[in-house]
Protein backbone atom coordinates (compact mmCIF):
# COMPACT_ATOMS: atom_id res chain seq x y z
CA UNK A 1 0.00 0.00 0.00
CA UNK A 2 1.46 3.64 -0.55
CA UNK A 3 2.19 6.10 1.51
CA UNK A 4 -0.46 8.86 2.83
CA UNK A 5 -0.59 12.15 4.39
CA UNK A 6 -2.66 13.38 7.51
CA UNK A 7 -3.47 16.38 6.51
CA UNK A 8 -4.05 17.88 10.14
CA UNK A 9 -0.35 16.98 10.91
CA UNK A 10 1.41 18.14 7.47
CA UNK A 11 2.65 21.43 7.22
CA UNK A 12 4.01 21.56 3.93
CA UNK A 13 7.58 21.74 4.77
CA UNK A 14 8.40 19.87 1.39
CA UNK A 15 10.80 16.98 3.06
CA UNK A 16 8.91 14.10 1.53
CA UNK A 17 8.87 15.89 -1.88
CA UNK A 18 12.76 16.80 -2.18
CA UNK A 19 13.19 12.98 -0.89
CA UNK A 20 10.90 10.69 -2.99
CA UNK A 21 13.15 8.38 -5.45
CA UNK A 22 9.67 8.45 -7.63
CA UNK A 23 8.90 12.32 -7.51
CA UNK A 24 5.38 11.29 -6.43
CA UNK A 25 4.94 13.17 -3.58
CA UNK A 26 3.47 16.83 -5.17
CA UNK A 27 2.42 19.93 -2.53
CA UNK A 28 -1.24 20.08 -3.06
CA UNK A 29 -2.89 23.35 -4.53
CA UNK A 30 -5.53 23.82 -2.73
CA UNK A 31 -4.40 22.90 0.83
CA UNK A 32 -0.41 23.70 0.59
CA UNK A 33 -0.04 20.26 2.20
CA UNK A 34 1.75 17.52 1.15
CA UNK A 35 0.20 14.40 -1.19
CA UNK A 36 0.84 11.33 -2.84
CA UNK A 37 0.15 12.23 -6.29
CA UNK A 38 0.34 8.60 -7.69
CA UNK A 39 -0.39 5.94 -5.22
CA UNK A 40 0.11 3.13 -7.57
CA UNK A 41 3.47 4.22 -8.42
CA UNK A 42 4.91 4.23 -5.19
CA UNK A 43 7.09 1.46 -4.15
CA UNK A 44 6.73 1.71 0.10
CA UNK A 45 10.77 2.46 -0.01
CA UNK A 46 9.81 4.72 3.61
CA UNK A 47 12.08 8.01 2.27
CA UNK A 48 8.99 10.44 2.82
CA UNK A 49 7.93 8.43 6.13
CA UNK A 50 11.26 8.77 7.74
CA UNK A 51 12.03 12.11 6.40
CA UNK A 52 8.74 13.61 7.58
CA UNK A 53 9.47 15.78 10.80
CA UNK A 54 5.66 15.98 11.91
CA UNK A 55 5.57 12.42 11.71
CA UNK A 56 2.84 13.07 9.37
CA UNK A 57 3.14 10.34 6.83
CA UNK A 58 1.83 7.04 7.37
CA UNK A 59 2.25 3.83 4.69
CA UNK A 60 0.51 -0.29 5.46
CA UNK A 61 3.14 -2.62 5.11
CA UNK A 62 3.58 -5.65 3.46
CA UNK A 63 0.54 -8.18 4.01
CA UNK A 64 2.75 -10.92 4.78
CA UNK A 65 4.16 -9.45 8.22
CA UNK A 66 1.57 -6.42 8.95
CA UNK A 67 -2.09 -7.87 7.78
CA UNK A 68 -5.23 -5.63 8.10
CA UNK A 69 -4.94 -4.02 11.44
CA UNK A 70 -1.72 -3.53 12.03
CA UNK A 71 0.48 -0.56 11.93
CA UNK A 72 3.83 0.34 10.99
CA UNK A 73 5.41 3.73 11.91
CA UNK A 74 9.13 5.09 12.12
CA UNK A 75 10.66 7.75 14.09
CA UNK A 76 13.72 9.33 12.80
CA UNK A 77 16.12 11.04 15.63
CA UNK A 78 18.78 12.77 13.33
CA UNK A 79 20.66 13.77 16.86
CA UNK A 80 21.04 10.70 17.98
CA UNK A 81 21.53 8.90 14.62
CA UNK A 82 18.73 6.35 15.15
CA UNK A 83 15.41 5.23 13.48
CA UNK A 84 12.97 3.34 15.18
CA UNK A 85 10.23 0.87 13.98
CA UNK A 86 7.13 0.19 15.72
CA UNK A 87 5.16 -2.24 14.61
CA UNK A 88 1.77 -3.44 15.77
CA UNK A 89 -0.07 -6.66 14.41
CA UNK A 90 -4.10 -6.69 14.70
CA UNK A 91 -3.54 -9.75 17.10
CA UNK A 92 -2.29 -7.20 19.73
CA UNK A 93 1.06 -8.39 19.73
CA UNK A 94 4.25 -5.39 18.91
CA UNK A 95 7.54 -5.01 18.52
CA UNK A 96 9.99 -2.48 18.33
CA UNK A 97 13.13 -1.87 16.34
CA UNK A 98 16.03 0.70 16.76
CA UNK A 99 18.88 0.99 13.78
CA UNK A 100 21.50 3.13 13.33
CA UNK A 101 20.99 5.83 10.01
CA UNK A 102 24.47 5.42 9.49
CA UNK A 103 27.61 3.41 10.81
CA UNK A 104 30.07 6.65 10.43
CA UNK A 105 30.20 9.95 11.84
CA UNK A 106 28.79 12.96 9.92
CA UNK A 107 30.78 14.92 7.26
CA UNK A 108 33.52 11.79 7.57
CA UNK A 109 32.04 10.78 3.92
CA UNK A 110 34.66 12.66 1.31
CA UNK A 111 32.14 13.80 -1.28
CA UNK A 112 33.25 13.96 -5.10
CA UNK A 113 34.84 17.63 -5.30
CA UNK A 114 37.04 16.62 -2.40
CA UNK A 115 38.94 13.99 -4.73
CA UNK A 116 41.75 14.81 -6.62
CA UNK A 117 40.64 15.02 -10.32
CA UNK A 118 41.17 12.24 -12.76
CA UNK A 119 44.27 12.03 -15.02
CA UNK A 120 44.39 11.82 -18.11
CA UNK A 121 45.62 8.13 -17.75
CA UNK A 122 42.89 6.93 -15.38
CA UNK A 123 40.06 8.61 -18.01
CA UNK A 124 41.58 5.82 -20.50
CA UNK A 125 41.38 3.14 -17.61
CA UNK A 126 38.73 1.10 -17.20
CA UNK A 127 38.57 1.57 -13.78
CA UNK A 128 35.58 3.75 -12.81
CA UNK A 129 36.45 7.18 -10.69
CA UNK A 130 38.16 6.73 -7.12
CA UNK A 131 38.88 3.30 -8.08
CA UNK A 132 40.96 0.88 -6.95
CA UNK A 133 41.25 2.82 -3.51
CA UNK A 134 37.34 3.28 -3.12
CA UNK A 135 37.00 -0.24 -3.19
CA UNK A 136 39.61 -0.99 -1.73
CA UNK A 137 41.05 -3.43 -3.76
CA UNK A 138 44.78 -1.88 -4.54
CA UNK A 139 46.58 -5.04 -5.69
CA UNK A 140 43.77 -6.06 -8.23
CA UNK A 141 40.52 -7.11 -8.28
CA UNK A 142 40.00 -10.71 -6.66
CA UNK A 143 39.76 -12.87 -8.67
CA UNK A 144 39.23 -16.83 -9.32
CA UNK A 145 42.46 -19.01 -10.38
CA UNK A 146 41.76 -21.76 -13.15
CA UNK A 147 42.33 -24.28 -10.53
CA UNK A 148 39.66 -22.47 -8.01
CA UNK A 149 36.71 -23.12 -10.11
CA UNK A 150 36.96 -27.17 -9.20
CA UNK A 151 33.71 -27.81 -7.09
CA UNK A 152 34.94 -27.91 -3.60
CA UNK A 153 37.47 -25.68 -3.95
CA UNK A 154 37.67 -22.42 -3.53
CA UNK B 1 -0.16 60.19 11.76
CA UNK B 2 0.78 56.96 13.67
CA UNK B 3 -0.91 57.76 16.91
CA UNK B 4 -4.11 58.63 15.43
CA UNK B 5 -7.31 56.57 15.56
CA UNK B 6 -8.04 56.29 11.71
CA UNK B 7 -11.62 55.36 12.11
CA UNK B 8 -12.31 58.83 13.99
CA UNK B 9 -11.91 60.56 10.48
CA UNK B 10 -13.94 57.66 8.84
CA UNK B 11 -16.47 58.34 11.20
CA UNK B 12 -17.39 61.93 9.21
CA UNK B 13 -18.24 59.39 6.26
CA UNK B 14 -19.75 56.51 7.60
CA UNK B 15 -21.70 56.43 11.04
CA UNK B 16 -20.17 55.01 14.26
CA UNK B 17 -23.09 52.23 14.23
CA UNK B 18 -22.75 50.76 10.97
CA UNK B 19 -18.70 50.51 11.74
CA UNK B 20 -20.00 48.53 14.65
CA UNK B 21 -22.55 46.17 13.24
CA UNK B 22 -19.53 45.74 10.74
CA UNK B 23 -17.25 44.46 13.09
CA UNK B 24 -20.23 42.12 14.47
CA UNK B 25 -20.87 40.78 11.13
CA UNK B 26 -17.45 39.85 10.56
CA UNK B 27 -17.31 38.24 13.59
CA UNK B 28 -20.37 36.07 13.02
CA UNK B 29 -19.06 35.24 9.57
CA UNK B 30 -15.99 34.08 10.75
CA UNK B 31 -18.13 32.01 13.81
CA UNK B 32 -20.64 30.24 10.86
CA UNK B 33 -17.88 29.58 9.02
CA UNK B 34 -16.02 27.57 11.38
CA UNK B 35 -18.74 25.85 12.14
CA UNK B 36 -19.88 24.84 9.30
CA UNK B 37 -16.33 23.87 7.84
CA UNK B 38 -16.17 21.40 10.70
CA UNK B 39 -19.43 20.21 10.21
CA UNK B 40 -18.64 19.90 5.95
CA UNK B 41 -15.44 18.44 6.80
CA UNK B 42 -16.56 15.97 9.84
CA UNK B 43 -13.17 16.88 11.57
CA UNK B 44 -14.63 16.95 14.79
CA UNK B 45 -16.17 13.72 14.11
CA UNK B 46 -12.78 12.88 13.02
CA UNK B 47 -11.06 14.46 16.39
CA UNK B 48 -13.29 12.47 18.51
CA UNK B 49 -13.55 9.09 16.82
CA UNK B 50 -9.09 9.18 16.92
CA UNK B 51 -9.71 10.24 20.27
CA UNK B 52 -11.62 7.34 21.32
CA UNK B 53 -9.87 4.57 19.16
CA UNK B 54 -6.29 5.76 19.81
CA UNK B 55 -6.01 5.93 23.60
CA UNK B 56 -4.49 2.82 25.53
CA UNK B 57 -5.60 1.56 28.69
CA UNK B 58 -4.05 3.87 30.82
CA UNK B 59 -5.51 6.97 31.44
CA UNK B 60 -4.44 10.45 32.14
CA UNK B 61 -4.85 12.73 35.04
CA UNK B 62 -6.52 16.15 35.03
CA UNK B 63 -2.52 17.31 36.47
CA UNK B 64 -0.99 16.61 33.33
CA UNK B 65 -3.91 16.95 30.95
CA UNK B 66 -3.39 20.40 32.76
CA UNK B 67 0.05 20.26 31.73
CA UNK B 68 -0.15 19.50 28.26
CA UNK B 69 -2.57 22.34 27.53
CA UNK B 70 0.16 24.78 28.99
CA UNK B 71 2.50 22.40 26.33
CA UNK B 72 0.20 23.17 23.54
CA UNK B 73 -0.44 26.87 24.28
CA UNK B 74 3.33 28.12 24.23
CA UNK B 75 4.10 25.35 21.39
CA UNK B 76 1.49 27.55 19.29
CA UNK B 77 2.33 30.67 21.21
CA UNK B 78 5.60 30.03 19.63
CA UNK B 79 4.47 28.55 16.33
CA UNK B 80 7.03 25.48 17.61
CA UNK B 81 5.20 23.18 14.63
CA UNK B 82 7.33 24.46 12.12
CA UNK B 83 11.06 23.07 11.61
CA UNK B 84 11.93 25.40 9.08
CA UNK B 85 12.90 29.07 10.53
CA UNK B 86 11.82 30.78 7.77
CA UNK B 87 8.32 29.67 7.99
CA UNK B 88 8.47 30.14 11.19
CA UNK B 89 9.42 33.89 11.45
CA UNK B 90 7.13 34.28 8.48
CA UNK B 91 4.15 32.76 10.62
CA UNK B 92 4.85 34.66 13.70
CA UNK B 93 5.41 38.47 11.87
CA UNK B 94 1.78 37.42 10.54
CA UNK B 95 0.50 35.86 13.39
CA UNK B 96 1.02 38.61 16.50
CA UNK B 97 0.49 41.31 13.53
CA UNK B 98 -2.91 40.23 12.92
CA UNK B 99 -3.41 39.55 16.49
CA UNK B 100 -2.61 42.90 17.30
CA UNK B 101 -4.02 44.81 14.65
CA UNK B 102 -7.65 43.22 15.01
CA UNK B 103 -7.77 43.95 18.45
CA UNK B 104 -7.01 47.53 18.44
CA UNK B 105 -9.43 47.87 15.49
CA UNK B 106 -12.43 46.61 17.70
CA UNK B 107 -10.49 48.78 20.71
CA UNK B 108 -10.20 51.65 18.44
CA UNK B 109 -13.89 51.18 17.03
CA UNK B 110 -15.72 49.99 20.19
CA UNK B 111 -14.26 52.44 22.95
CA UNK B 112 -12.95 54.80 20.88
CA UNK B 113 -14.22 55.96 17.40
CA UNK B 114 -15.88 59.58 19.03
CA UNK B 115 -13.60 62.27 18.27
CA UNK B 116 -14.81 64.12 21.63
CA UNK B 117 -12.59 60.81 23.57
CA UNK B 118 -9.03 60.47 22.99
CA UNK B 119 -7.35 57.50 22.22
CA UNK B 120 -4.43 56.32 24.06
CA UNK B 121 -1.48 56.24 22.04
CA UNK B 122 -0.50 52.82 22.46
CA UNK B 123 -4.19 51.47 20.23
CA UNK B 124 -3.17 53.62 17.09
CA UNK B 125 0.39 52.70 17.23
CA UNK B 126 -0.32 48.96 17.88
CA UNK B 127 -2.73 49.01 14.86
CA UNK B 128 0.27 50.50 12.35
CA UNK B 129 2.63 48.27 14.07
CA UNK B 130 0.21 45.06 13.74
CA UNK B 131 -0.71 46.77 9.83
CA UNK B 132 3.06 46.61 8.97
CA UNK B 133 4.03 42.94 11.05
CA UNK B 134 1.27 40.63 8.86
CA UNK B 135 2.64 42.96 5.84
CA UNK B 136 6.16 42.06 6.13
CA UNK B 137 5.48 38.32 7.23
CA UNK B 138 3.04 37.79 4.86
CA UNK B 139 4.77 39.40 1.98
CA UNK B 140 7.76 37.28 2.62
CA UNK B 141 5.83 34.35 2.72
CA UNK B 142 4.32 35.21 -0.26
CA UNK B 143 7.62 35.86 -2.65
CA UNK B 144 10.23 34.07 -0.67
CA UNK B 145 8.89 31.01 1.53
CA UNK B 146 6.32 29.00 -0.05
CA UNK B 147 7.34 26.04 -1.25
CA UNK B 148 6.09 25.85 -4.77
CA UNK B 149 7.81 29.54 -5.60
CA UNK B 150 11.22 28.45 -3.54
CA UNK B 151 11.46 24.47 -4.78
CA UNK B 152 9.85 24.80 -8.13
CA UNK B 153 10.31 27.73 -9.41
CA UNK B 154 6.59 28.41 -10.22
CA UNK B 155 5.87 32.38 -10.60
CA UNK B 156 4.95 34.52 -7.69
CA UNK B 157 1.90 35.39 -9.40
CA UNK B 158 0.32 31.82 -9.64
CA UNK B 159 -3.11 32.10 -7.54
CA UNK B 160 -4.89 28.68 -6.22
CA UNK B 161 -7.10 28.20 -3.80
CA UNK B 162 -4.60 27.36 -0.94
CA UNK B 163 -3.52 31.08 -1.84
CA UNK B 164 -6.89 32.67 -0.84
CA UNK B 165 -6.53 33.69 2.43
CA UNK B 166 -3.11 34.95 2.59
CA UNK B 167 -3.67 37.16 -0.46
CA UNK B 168 -6.93 38.14 1.12
CA UNK B 169 -5.27 38.85 4.39
CA UNK B 170 -2.65 40.69 2.48
CA UNK B 171 -4.77 42.92 0.33
CA UNK B 172 -7.23 43.83 3.36
CA UNK B 173 -4.20 44.70 5.46
CA UNK B 174 -2.27 46.74 2.83
CA UNK B 175 -5.04 48.22 1.78
CA UNK B 176 -6.17 49.32 4.88
CA UNK B 177 -2.60 50.91 5.61
CA UNK B 178 -2.51 52.74 3.05
CA UNK B 179 -6.02 53.98 3.87
CA UNK B 180 -4.80 54.81 6.92
CA UNK B 181 -1.83 56.77 6.61
CA UNK B 182 -4.03 58.95 4.20
CA UNK B 183 -7.20 58.95 6.47
CA UNK B 184 -6.55 62.69 7.42
CA UNK B 185 -7.40 63.87 3.86
CA UNK B 186 -10.86 64.17 2.61
CA UNK B 187 -11.05 63.44 -0.54
CA UNK B 188 -12.76 61.11 -2.97
CA UNK B 189 -9.90 58.08 -3.46
CA UNK B 190 -9.58 58.00 0.22
CA UNK B 191 -12.88 57.56 0.41
CA UNK B 192 -12.78 54.45 -2.57
CA UNK B 193 -9.31 52.63 -0.90
CA UNK B 194 -12.05 53.12 2.19
CA UNK B 195 -14.88 51.07 0.60
CA UNK B 196 -12.09 49.08 -0.96
CA UNK B 197 -10.66 48.08 2.23
CA UNK B 198 -14.13 47.27 3.75
CA UNK B 199 -15.10 44.84 0.72
CA UNK B 200 -11.68 43.00 0.80
CA UNK B 201 -12.08 42.56 4.74
CA UNK B 202 -15.57 41.52 4.03
CA UNK B 203 -14.20 38.43 1.49
CA UNK B 204 -11.63 37.47 4.41
CA UNK B 205 -14.35 36.78 6.70
CA UNK B 206 -16.47 35.40 4.53
CA UNK B 207 -14.49 32.97 2.64
CA UNK B 208 -13.47 31.27 6.12
CA UNK B 209 -15.06 27.92 4.49
CA UNK B 210 -13.05 27.98 1.35
CA UNK B 211 -9.37 29.06 2.97
CA UNK B 212 -7.46 28.28 5.19
CA UNK B 213 -9.10 30.71 7.97
CA UNK B 214 -10.31 28.45 10.46
CA UNK B 215 -6.34 26.83 10.66
CA UNK B 216 -6.01 29.06 13.46
CA UNK B 217 -8.82 26.70 15.40
CA UNK B 218 -8.16 23.50 14.65
CA UNK B 219 -4.25 23.41 14.83
CA UNK B 220 -4.11 23.97 18.21
CA UNK B 221 -6.45 21.17 18.52
CA UNK B 222 -4.69 18.93 16.35
CA UNK B 223 -1.61 19.98 18.63
CA UNK B 224 -3.21 19.18 21.43
CA UNK B 225 -4.51 15.51 20.45
CA UNK B 226 -0.45 14.76 19.52
CA UNK B 227 0.29 15.52 22.57
CA UNK B 228 -2.12 13.53 24.57
CA UNK B 229 -1.08 10.63 22.35
CA UNK B 230 2.33 11.08 23.68
CA UNK B 231 1.49 11.37 27.51
CA UNK B 232 -0.69 8.79 27.42
CA UNK B 233 1.63 6.36 25.59
CA UNK B 234 0.01 5.68 22.66
CA UNK B 235 2.25 8.24 20.64
CA UNK B 236 -0.18 7.33 17.46
CA UNK B 237 1.21 4.39 17.16
CA UNK B 238 4.70 5.48 16.69
CA UNK B 239 8.02 4.42 18.47
CA UNK B 240 9.06 5.60 21.65
CA UNK B 241 12.12 7.63 21.50
CA UNK B 242 15.63 5.65 21.48
CA UNK B 243 17.61 5.11 24.25
CA UNK B 244 21.09 5.94 22.10
CA UNK B 245 23.00 8.58 22.93
CA UNK B 246 23.65 11.31 20.54
CA UNK B 247 27.09 9.83 19.01
CA UNK B 248 26.43 9.71 15.01
CA UNK B 249 24.21 11.94 14.90
CA UNK B 250 23.71 15.51 13.33
CA UNK B 251 21.01 18.27 13.41
CA UNK B 252 18.27 18.01 10.68
CA UNK B 253 19.69 20.35 7.27
CA UNK B 254 17.55 22.37 5.32
CA UNK B 255 16.83 20.15 2.29
CA UNK B 256 18.31 20.99 -0.85
CA UNK B 257 15.37 22.24 -2.79
CA UNK B 258 12.68 23.08 -0.11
Amino acid sequence: MPTFVYMTKCDGCGHCVDICPSDIMHIDKKYRRAYNIEPNMCWECYSCVKACPQNAIDVRGYADFAPLGHSVRALREEKKGTISWRIKFRDGREKNFVSPIRTTEWNSIKSPAEFEAPSERSRHSQELSHEPDALKIAGGLPTLRPDQLKIGKV
Amino acid sequence: MFTVNPFTESSAYISVFYMKAYIILMILLVFGGTVFDVIHKGSAKYFFYAWKNNRESKTIGSKNILSVLMHTTIEALVSGEFCNWRRRACHLLTMYGFLAYIFSTILMIFFYSNTAQGVPVVVPVLWYVGSFSVCIGGYWFWFFVRVDVVAEGKSRFQFVQADLFILLTLTSVTLGLIWGCTAEIDAIWTRILFTLYLFFTALLFGTVPWSKFSHMFYKPVASFQKHISQEDGSRDNLPPPSSNSELLGSVRRVPRNY
